[in-house]
């Protein structure tokens, strides 16, 4: 495949398209507007469907809508359209219905700056539903990666029967990289999984179906001869309401357990230099292209500076920052926002191994910011 | 013999594996509406696969889960945008969505008024029973100036929105207005509502003698049910009567009819063009 100049937006609507996405729902909004312009042109080109909704709150709604009909679907937004959607995450979550949203990330809180990049919504990525929930997030540090999560973001939403975000920034949405894109048949894409048994044994929250994963019963589409119930209310195996502890109890364990025992799967990223390193530093998204400069720079003053990555940023990978980080006795993190993440590394680590290099200004964190971090602690050591 | 075999019908289209009795309070409206609902479907011979029946929250919220279709219990006033979407990808459903009157009108509307717009082949069938039932009795839009509610003890002081004219003004394609009296009107304009290709929209008047009937001191359901039948009016009526007369009455009958391209098929043929483009 030949190279070409790619937007951020642009390939994560690309990826889309390659993950087999043949739905998009979504409102207009900086800086995310491109991956609705693109897939408005390129979906009916591939038979897929695009449709401009009224809101933000309808675009999250007519995305499970087609989902449940079979279609791979996914909206993209920007924080104050996100924050708009989070009640409908959690009936795709309750519901376990896949998606996958979109989230450009944009200076907050409010209408804030909206061509600025910030990676502000990383708590509301997690928490913003309201109900204990699991929930997989990603974030790609470049316009290459920004396509490759898209199409990983399709096949864990496929695989897990849950709601994935992908959260980008700003910085990544609208800057252009010369990439080349994998051939679209080289690319290991998820189908939904097809239930085994007769329309009248079939139930959708069945917990330890029959298939090839006993965490996830197949979500039949509607209009296929399996007329099933969907629904907000906590439910039984058949979907239908319930307020018996002893059916709500077991479902709420197999959602999370469905996430937590397939983590090997789900988290992924990218560690370089951490096993003689004397510091670490994390980060992910945008923020990770300043850190990996600062990291070079230290090494080249000679410095022993771990890097980790994180692509996956929820479920946090916490054995993953644990054992990065066990022998030190400092640990950077560097994000756009006040420390959002850095909250979760500290919880692993321990509150007095962490220095928070952040920035929530709207303006890109520089390496310099992150090096002189470094060269403080190094001090320490 | 009518009546054995109308519950033949009934028992047809109710889920057997569904725990038995509903939600609703004895003497409610909604369950008559269920019943033309699904009179309906079997009178046009639909295969229960292709229907799905999808709904938000509130009273009439509970609808589907009691009947054997495609059916999904959304949340409060988007109903109509998550049938969007399924319409969307399955084009060959009959997506019917059950909406009371604060779940399409307050919250959800507008999604209302652009599903209507966007002139989709959804069927909305809005129970208006003027208040949110589910809660204990608040007015919604539809309550009339001057009532009490639980949220309005000295009155109320808004006006009411009309649900069938709004519909037809912002584009449907069938509009049409019965009341849980006139059962066999309702069930025509359904069934009507049902088979039209666009956006079609049925608003059935109920009450809700529970929580306004209670309030306002209007008696039982069986009164209700006669205030319903006394207040209403036929278009044909309501037009030889002065504003004053017509202040207070539900004026029955069919509002819009209009032969609109679908917006599916619109889109099919959108898809069309683009892939000739593309060739």
């Amino acid at each position: 495949m030949t190279a070409r100049l790619m937007q951020g937006d642009e390939a994560c609507a690309e990826g889309a398209v390659a993950a087999g996405c043949r739905f998009f729902a979504g409102y207009p909004i900086t800086p995310a507007t491109e991956i609705a312009e693109v897939l408005s042109r390129r979906l009916p080109q591939v038979g897929g469907k695009f449709i401009q909704m009224e809101d933000e709150l309808a675009s999250i709604a007519a995305v499970i809508g087609a989902s449940v009909g079979g279609a791979k679907a996914m909206t993209a937004t920007s924080g104050p359209g996100f924050s708009l959607m989070q009640e409908n995450i959690g009936y795709a979550a309750m519901t376990e219905v896949p998606c996958v949203i979109v989230d450009v990330q944009r200076l907050g809180p409010s209408t804030g700056r909206p061509t600025s990049p910030s990676q502000g919504d990383v708590m509301q990525a997690r928490w913003g539903t309201h109900g204990d929930h699991p929930i997989i997030a990603l974030s790609p540090s470049s316009v290459r990666e920004t396509f490759d999560l898209t199409v990983q973001a399709f096949n864990f939403a496929e695989r897990y029967r849950t709601p994935v975000i992908l959260l980008m920034d700003e910085l990544i949405g609208h800057m252009r990289e010369r990439i080349e894109l994998p051939d679209p048949e080289t690319l290991d894409l998820e189908q939904r999984s097809d239930t085994r048994v007769p329309p009248e044994w079939y139930k959708p929250f069945e917990n330890f179906p029959e298939g090839p994963n006993v965490n996830v019963p197949p979500l039949v589409p509607f209009g296929e001869g399996y007329r099933y119930h969907l629904t907000g209310l906590h439910h039984d195996e058949r979907g239908y309401p319930t307020n018996r502890p002893d059916e709500v109890q077991p479902w709420l364990e197999r959602i999370f357990r469905k996430i937590e025992s397939s983590l090997s799967d789900i988290l992924l990223y990218e560690a370089n230099g951490v096993d003689n390193a004397d510091i670490l530093v994390i980060a992910y998204g945008g923020a990770a292209r300043a850190a990996r400069h600062a990291v070079e720079r230290g090494r080249e003053r000679g410095r022993r500076v771990g890097f980790l990555r994180l692509k996956t940023i929820w479920p946090f990978p916490e054995e993953v920052v644990e054992y990065a980080a066990s022998r030190l006795h400092h640990v950077v993190v560097a994000e756009l926002n006040r420390g959002q993440l850095a909250l979760e590394v500290e919880r692993v680590v321990g509150r007095h191994k962490v220095r928070r290099v952040t920035r929530a200004d709207g303006e890109m964190i520089r390496p310099g910011q992150i090096v002189a971090a470094i060269e403080d602690l190094e001090r320490a050591v | 013999m009518k009546q054995q075999s109308e519950s033949r019908v009934h028992q047809r289209y109710l889920r057997h594996s569904k725990k038995f009795p509903n939600v609703w309070c004895a003497g409610c409206g909604i369950g008559i509406v269920l019943g033309t609902i699904i009179r309906a479907v079997d009178d046009l011979g639909l295969d229960k696969n292709d229907v799905a029946m999808i709904s938000g929250i509130g009273c009439t919220g509970r609808m589907p889960v009691y009947v054997d279709f495609n059916t999904m219990h959304t949340t409060h006033g988007r109903a109509l945008a998550f049938a969007t979407g399924l319409k969307m990808v399955k084009p060959g459903m009959k997506v019917i969505v059950v909406m009371g009157d604060g779940d399409a009108l307050a919250i959800g509307g507008n999604h209302f008024i652009h599903a209507a717009r966007r002139n989709i082949g959804l069927t909305a069938i809005v129970v208006n029973n003027a208040a949110y039932g589910m809660t204990g009795g608040q007015h919604s839009p539809t309550t009339p100036e001057g009532i009490e509610t639980a949220t309005t003890p000295y009155g109320h002081i808004e006006q009411q929105f009309p649900i069938a004219e709004l519909a037809a003004t912002a584009g449907a394609s069938f509009v049409a207005r019965s009341t849980v009296y006139h059962v066999r009107e309702l069930e025509s304009y359904v069934a009507q509502a049902i088979s039209k290709e666009g956006f079609s929209l049925v608003e059935a008047v109920s009450y809700c003698h529970t929580t306004l009937g209670r309030i306002n001191h209007w008696g039982t359901a069986p009164d209700m049910m006669r205030r319903i039948r006394e207040q209403s009016v036929t278009r044909e009526q309501a037009e030889k009567m002065t504003g004053e007369e017509k202040e207070d009455k539900i004026v029955r009958g069919v509002f819009a009819e209009r032969d609109m391209v679908e917006y599916t098929v619109r889109y099919d043929q959108l898809i069309a063009e683009a892939q000739k483009e593309t060739d």
